[in-house]
C-alpha cells in the first residue's frame, strides 16, 4: 500500500467514524446542556406555578434569560478551594467525574432508529455502568471535602446508589427478557410487537419499579438524602462554590435528562407513537422525555424527604423483591407465549 | 465544646472513648429555627448524644426590663416571639394588670382575644409551614404563607404593624377596631376552614408524611410534665393543660370551643393538636365578632389606666380621677406606679405556657422582670426526645416543639 | 390555702413567712430543707404540684437580707392551683440544693439562675453557663453588674474582635497580603482618599 492509499484510508477512516462521531457527540451535547439549562428554568416555573407564586420572571421577557444570567454568575464567582480539604486534586475532579459520567450515557441513548452517536452492542450496560460511576463522584466529593455534613452525605450516596442501583438493574432485566437484546435500539424496535408499542404494559411492575429507582438514582426528592437541605445543609457539595457548584448541579440534571431517556427507550417506545409526525421523527420520543421530566418535577413539589432507614428499608424490602418478582413473571409470560 | 467534650467523656468512661462522630448542628443552619446551636454525637446516623447550646439572640430582655417603665417594656415582649407578638403583649399586660388590680373594660377584652387567636393561627400557620419544609414538602410552605398573609395584612389595619404589634396597652388596648377589619375579619373566619384541608390534604394522607412523623419523638404525658413541656407539646402527650380552659383569662370562659389533645405523644400528635387549635382559634374569632357587636361604642381602655407610654393621641376615654399616684420619670410622660409585691401569670400563647412573674418595689419600673419562655423550657427537653433516633428524626423534633429563639434566649 | 397549712404541719421550723400577694398565695422557707420540701409538694396525693411552671431568682441588693431569693412557681394540673415557695438564699453562701432529682426541667432553670446570678445548685447535674458566654466575668442580672461598659473591662472575646476587624481591614484581598507586608511607597493619592472616605 502506498503512501496516497494509506492517507486515504485513514481519511476515510476519521471521516465515517470519527469525525461522524464527533459531530453527532457535538450536536447531542450541545442540545442535552440547553435542554438541562431550561430544566432548571421550567422546573422554577412548574414548581412556582404549583405553589402559587410566579418563578423567575426578571431576567429577559418571562424570565427566559434566567438560566443564562445563572451560569454567567456561577462562572465569574470566585473558586474557593478550602484549605483544609482532604485532597486537592479529588476535591477538583470530583464534579467532573459526576458529570462526564452522566454525559457520557447520551453517547448510546437513541433518539431515533438512525440517531445514535454510537450503537454499541450492549448498550443497556454502558447506561447502567455510567450512572453508578456518577455516583462515584458524589462520594469522591463527599469524602474530599472533609466536613462533617458532606461526609454524611457522600456516605448516604454511597449506601443509597448500591441499594438502588440493584433494584434498578433488575427492573430492566425484565426488559431484556422481552426483547432478547441489551441494545437500545433494538429493544424499542421489539416493542412495536407489544400493546400500544411500549413495554410499560406488560412489564408494569418493572416500570415502576425503575422509576422509583431512578428518582432515588438521581438524587431527587424525595430520596434527595445525600443533599438534605435540612438535614445536612447542601450534604456533599456543601463546601463548593462557583463553577465546581454548578457542575454538580448540571451532573444532577443530566442524570435526570438520561434517565428519562432510559425509561423512554426502554418503556415507552422510544421514538414510535400512535401514527408518525412526518419531518419529525423524534417527536414523541421528546414528548414522552419532556412528560417523564414534568413527572420528576412534579414529584418534587408534591412529597416530602424519606427519611434514611425508611429509604433502605423501601430498597431492599420493597422495590428488590417486587423487580425479582417481575423477572420470575416475565420468565413465565415468555415460556407461555 | 471541650466543656461538652469533658462531660461526655466523663459520662461514658476514658476507657470507651473512641472518637465518635460530632456534627455541629448551627448556629446558622436552615433547619434549627434561628440560631439554635446542637452539638451532636452521631454513631453511624443515630444521635447518642445531643447538647442543645443557646444563647446566640440574647439582647438582655430581663435586665432591660428593669431599667425600662411598665409601659415601656411591653415593647420588649414583642421581640419574645416575633412569630406572635400579640399574645406576648397581652400576657405582659395581665400581669401588671393583675399587680395593679385593674379592670380592664370587656370591649377591650374580647379585642385581646381576637388578637392572640389570630396570633395563634399565624403562628401555626409559619409553624406548620417550616415543619412542612423541613421534612421536604416545600409546597405547604407557600401554601402557609399566603394564609399567614393575610392575617399579617389585618395586623396591620388594627395598628399599623405587621410583626412586632404593640398593640394592647396596660388598662386595655390601643385602638378600637375600625368596621373594615371587622368584615375583613368575617371574610377570613368564612374562608379559613376551608383551607385547612387544603394542607391535609397535601401531608395528611401522605404515607411519607405519616412515617417520617409517627412513632417519632414520642413521650409519655407524665414525663411530659416532668419536662415541663406546654402548650400543644404536651397536649399532644394527652395531658388536658390548655391555660385557657384550665385557668381561664380574659373572656375565655365564655367561649365555647375544645381543647384539642391526642394521645399518641409523637410528632404526628403534635402536629394533629396544631391543625385541630387553627379550627378551634378561627371558631373564638368568629364569636368573639358576635359578641363585639354587642358592646359596640364602649370603651375599650380603662378609666383609671395609667398614661399611654406614647405622647400619642389617647383613645377616647371618659375623664375620671387620676390615678392615685402618678409619677413622672421622663419629662410629659406619665409613669404608672405599681403597687409592691410579685405576681405570677401565665398565658397561653402559640408555643405554650408564657408566664410573667413581676417581682414591684413601689416604683415606676419593675425590680425584676422575668419571662418564663416555652421555648426555652422545650429546647431543654430535646436531648431526651431525640435521644436514640436518627438525624432526619431530629428536624422532625425540633419543627414539632415549635420553637422561636428569640423567645429562647430573650 | 391546703398546701400551705400541710406545709406547716409537717416543716414547721422551715417556714419563715407565708402571704398573699395579687390574689396568689407564696411561702417563704429556709434553704436547707428545700429538695424535701418540694418533693413533698410534688408528691403529697392530695397536692400534687406537677408542674414546675418557673424557676428563678431575685435580687434584692439594698432591700432585704438575705440578698437572693430563689423562686419557684408551682402549678398542680389537677387541682388548678398556683403555689410560690420562695427560698432565702445569702450573698455570703450562695447555695442552694437542686431540684432536678425532682423535676427535670428545673436542669435548664437551674443553670440560667446560676449562669445570671451566680447562685450555685449542689447536686446540678451540668451546672455551667447557659446563655452568657463561658468566658463572661460576672452574673449579669445581679443588680451590681453594670448595663454597660468600656475599655478594660469589656469582654475579652469582644476585644479580640475588634482586634481581628482592624486586622481585616487593612488586608490587601487582591493581592493576598496584610497590608504590613506591602511596600510602603503606594502612592500616597490613595491614602489621601481613604482618609477623606472616613472623614467624609
Amino acid at each position: 500500500m502506498d503512501v496516497q492509499g494509506a492517507y486515504n484510508a485513514a481519511n476515510h477512516f476519521l471521516l465515517k467514524y470519527l469525525g461522524i462521531s464527533l459531530f453527532k457527540a457535538l450536536i447531542v451535547v450541545v442540545i442535552a446542556l440547553l435542554h438541562v439549562a431550561y430544566i432548571t428554568y421550567v422546573e422554577r416555573k412548574v414548581i412556582g406555578r404549583m405553589q402559587q407564586r410566579l418563578g423567575p420572571n426578571r431576567v429577559g421577557p418571562r424570565g427566559l434569560l434566567q438560566p443564562i444570567a445563572d451560569v454567567l454568575k456561577l462562572i465569574t464567582k470566585e473558586d474557593i478551594i478550602p484549605s483544609s480539604v482532604d485532597s486537592r486534586w479529588v476535591f477538583i475532579i470530583a464534579p467532573f467525574i459526576s458529570l462526564v459520567a452522566g454525559a457520557t450515557s447520551l453517547a448510546v441513548l437513541p433518539i431515533w432508529e438512525h440517531f445514535v452517536v454510537t450503537n454499541v452492542n450492549a448498550s443497556l450496560l454502558v447506561v447502567l455502568a455510567m450512572s453508578s460511576l456518577s455516583s462515584f463522584g458524589v462520594i469522591l466529593a463527599g469524602w474530599a471535602s472533609n466536613s462533617r455534613y458532606s461526609f454524611l452525605g457522600g456516605l448516604r450516596a454511597g449506601a443509597q446508589v448500591v441499594s438502588y442501583e440493584i433494584a434498578m438493574a433488575l427492573s430492566l432485566v425484565g426488559v431484556m427478557m422481552l426483547a432478547g437484546s441489551m441494545n437500545l435500539v433494538e429493544i424499542v424496535k421489539a416493542q412495536i410487537a407489544s400493546p400500544f408499542k411500549i413495554y410499560a404494559i406488560p412489564q408494569i411492575i418493572g416500570f415502576f419499579v425503575f422509576m422509583i429507582a431512578a428518582i432515588a438514582e438521581t438524587n431527587r426528592t424525595p430520596f434527595d438524602l445525600p443533599e438534605a437541605e435540612t438535614e445536612l445543609v447542601a450534604g456533599y457539595f456543601v463546601e463548593y462554590s462557583g463553577i465546581r457548584f454548578a457542575l454538580f448541579y448540571l451532573a444532577e440534571y443530566f442524570g435526570m435528562v438520561v434517565m428519562s431517556m432510559l425509561a423512554v427507550v426502554c418503556f415507552l417506545g422510544g421514538w414510535y407513537g400512535p401514527f408518525d409526525i412526518p419531518g419529525i421523527p423524534m417527536f414523541w420520543f421528546l414528548l414522552k422525555l419532556y412528560f417523564l421530566i414534568f413527572f420528576y418535577i412534579w414529584v418534587r413539589a408534591t412529597l416530602p424527604r424519606y427519611r434514611y432507614d425508611q429509604l433502605m428499608g423501601l430498597g431492599w424490602k420493597v422495590l428488590i423483591p417486587l423487580s425479582l418478582l417481575n423477572i420470575v413473571i416475565t420468565g413465565f409470560i415468555k415460556i407461555l407465549v | 465544646m471541650p466543656q461538652a467534650l469533658e462531660i461526655i467523656k466523663k459520662q461514658i468512661g476514658e476507657d470507651e472513648w473512641d472518637e465518635p462522630y460530632y456534627v455541629n448542628m448551627g448556629p446558622q443552619h436552615p433547619a434549627t429555627h434561628g440560631v439554635l446551636r446542637l452539638f451532636l454525637e452521631l454513631d453511624g446516623e443515630y444521635i447518642t448524644h445531643c447538647d442543645p447550646i443557646i444563647g446566640y439572640l440574647h439582647r438582655g430582655i430581663e435586665k432591660l426590663g428593669e431599667t425600662f417603665t411598665y409601659s415601656q417594656n411591653i415593647v420588649l415582649t414583642d421581640r419574645l416571639d416575633y412569630i406572635a407578638s400579640a399574645a406576648n403583649n397581652v400576657g405582659y399586660c395581665l400581669a401588671v394588670e393583675k399587680l395593679m388590680g385593674l379592670e380592664v373594660p370587656r370591649r377591650a377584652q374580647i379585642l385581646r382575644v381576637i388578637v392572640c387567636e389570630m396570633a395563634r393561627i399565624a403562628s401555626h400557620l409559619l409553624w406548620l409551614a417550616t415543619h412542612a419544609l423541613d421534612i421536604g414538602a416545600m409546597t405547604v410552605f407557600l401554601y402557609c404563607f399566603r394564609d399567614r398573609e393575610w392575617l399579617l395584612n389585618i395586623y396591620e389595619e388594627i395598628c399599623g404593624a405587621r410583626l412586632t404589634h404593640t398593640y394592647p396597652c396596660i388598662g386595655g388596648v390601643r385602638l378600637d377596631f375600625t368596621p373594615h377589619i371587622i368584615e375583613e375579619l368575617y371574610k377570613f373566619t368564612e374562608e379559613f376552614p376551608n383551607r385547612i384541608p387544603e394542607y391535609e390534604t397535601l401531608i395528611d394522607v401522605n404515607r411519607i408524611w405519616l412515617k417520617r412523623t409517627k412513632g417519632v419523638g414520642v413521650i409519655s404525658g407524665e414525663k411530659a410534665v416532668n419536662l415541663g413541656l406546654t402548650g400543644p407539646s404536651l397536649r399532644g402527650s394527652g395531658v388536658r393543660y390548655d391555660l385557657r380552659k384550665t385557668v381561664p383569662y380574659l373572656i375565655y370562659d365564655e367561649l365555647d370551643f375544645e381543647m384539642a389533645v391526642e394521645y399518641e405523644g409523637d410528632v404526628y400528635a403534635r402536629y394533629r393538636v396544631r391543625m385541630k387549635e387553627m379550627r378551634e382559634s378561627n371558631k373564638i374569632i368568629r364569636q368573639c365578632l358576635d359578641k363585639l357587636a354587642e358592646c359596640e361604642g364602649e370603651p375599650v381602655i380603662a378609666e383609671n389606666a395609667p398614661g399611654l407610654f406614647m405622647p400619642f393621641d389617647k383613645p377616647k376615654r371618659p375623664q375620671a380621677a387620676p390615678h392615685p399616684k402618678k409619677v413622672y420619670l421622663i419629662k410629659g410622660v406619665e409613669v404608672p406606679v405599681v403597687p409592691e409585691g410579685d405576681v405570677y401569670v401565665a398565658t397561653e400563647v402559640p408555643k405554650g405556657e408564657l408566664g410573667f412573674y413581676l417581682v414591684s418595689d413601689g416604683a415606676g419600673h419593675p425590680w425584676r422582670m422575668r419571662i418564663r419562655a416555652p421555648s426555652f423550657v422545650h429546647i431543654s427537653a430535646i436531648p431526651d426526645l431525640c435521644k436514640g433516633q436518627m438525624v432526619a428524626d431530629i428536624i422532625a423534633v425540633i419543627g414539632s416543639i415549635d420553637i422561636v429563639l428569640g423567645e429562647c434566649d430573650r | 390555702m391546703l398546701a400551705i397549712e400541710m406545709l406547716k404541719e409537717n416543716f414547721p421550723d422551715e417556714i419563715i413567712e407565708e402571704g398573699e400577694s395579687a390574689g396568689q398565695p407564696y411561702v417563704v422557707v429556709k434553704k436547707e430543707k428545700i429538695v424535701e420540701i418540694l418533693k413533698f409538694l410534688h408528691e403529697k396525693p392530695e397536692l400534687l404540684f406537677d408542674h414546675l411552671a418557673d424557676l428563678t431568682a431575685v435580687d434584692w441588693l439594698g432591700k432585704k437580707t438575705p440578698r437572693f431569693e430563689v423562686v419557684y412557681n408551682l402549678f398542680s394540673i389537677r387541682n388548678r392551683e398556683l403555689l410560690r415557695v420562695k427560698a432565702q438564699v445569702s450573698e455570703e453562701d450562695p447555695r442552694i440544693d437542686s431540684v432536678t432529682s425532682v423535676w427535670k426541667v428545673a436542669n435548664w432553670f437551674e443553670r440560667e439562675v446560676y449562669d445570671m446570678f451566680g447562685i450555685i445548685f449542689n447536686g446540678h447535674p451540668d451546672l455551667r453557663r447557659l446563655i452568657m458566654p463561658e468566658n463572661w466575668q460576672g452574673h449579669p442580672l445581679r443588680k451590681d453588674h453594670p448595663l454597660a461598659v468600656e475599655g478594660e473591662s469589656e469582654w475579652q472575646d469582644y476585644k479580640e474582635l475588634k482586634e481581628r476587624v482592624r486586622e481585616f481591614a487593612q488586608y490587601d484581598w487582591y493581592h493576598r497580603i496584610p497590608q504590613g507586608q506591602k511596600d510602603v511607597t503606594e502612592s500616597p493619592a490613595g491614602e489621601q482618599e481613604e482618609t477623606n472616605a472616613t472623614s467624609a
